[in-house]
């Protein structure tokens, strides 16, 4: 399947871009989608942290993606 | 009133919005862009925000803050975009009906939004610029 990720902050300076798409498997889940992120782009691991939204909501680890949902990339937040 | 804006934030506006009969406090929280980090001088700051999130998480917020404290209204806008010195970035409005509860509640929104609420911004220096929090 094929996803879409928008990006924001660091992450789209470190990716160059503010959205992204990916191939994943069928069943992939939020932990593949991170771990193949940080292989394509090492600069993430240095990150305080990287956590996936979906649909507007902070995702679990072990929760799958679907090619509807509204994924997003979400550094270290610092609103205030 | 939760919203996020690239204006400049009216805060009459957003007190005004919050003014309830049965109010007996008004507590309002200004996060403005002061002009320096760690005794380096700061020229700008960018904000940028995961709109629809960020008004739904700012939204959460506040109700959570409902759930505890005898609110009557609740106002959060935070601002994006590029801000100077002195600019309000975020501006909370609480009332209650008596005043230590629009104290707790307005501190435990502004706490609870730097934790959850995906807005980042980035400080602008004379040489260089960086992502704050970011990295360790």
């Amino acid at each position: 399947m094929q996803v879409k990720i928008a990006l924001f902050g660091i992450t789209k300076e470190i990716i160059g871009s503010s959205k992204l798409k990916y191939e994943l498997g069928e069943n992939a889940d939020v932990n593949n989608l991170l771990e193949r992120l940080k292989a394509d782009y090492p600069a993430l691991q240095n990150l305080n942290s990287l956590l996936i939204a979906i649909n507007d909501e902070y995702a679990q680890a072990e929760q799958v993606l679907s090619e509807q949902d509204e994924i997003a990339l979400i550094p270290p937040v610092c609103g205030g | 009133m939760v919203t996020i804006t690239e204006a400049p934030i009216n805060t009459q506006e957003v007190i005004a919005a919050v003014q309830a009969d049965g109010a007996g406090a008004i507590n309002v929280f200004i996060g403005t862009v002061r002009n320096q980090t760690q005794a380096k001088p700061v020229v700008q700051l960018d904000f940028e925000a995961y709109d629809s999130m960020a008004v739904k998480k700012m939204q959460e917020i506040a109700d959570q803050a409902k759930a505890k404290w005898p609110i009557q209204k609740v106002a959060v806008v935070h601002r994006k975009g590029p801000l100077q010195i002195g600019d309000a970035a975020v501006v909370i409005a609480v009332s209650t009906p008596h005043r230590k509860a629009s104290f707790e509640a307005c501190e435990f929104i502004i706490d609870t939004l730097k934790q959850v609420v995906p807005i980042w911004k980035k400080e602008i220096f004379e040489d260089g610029a960086v992502w704050v929090a970011a990295h360790p």
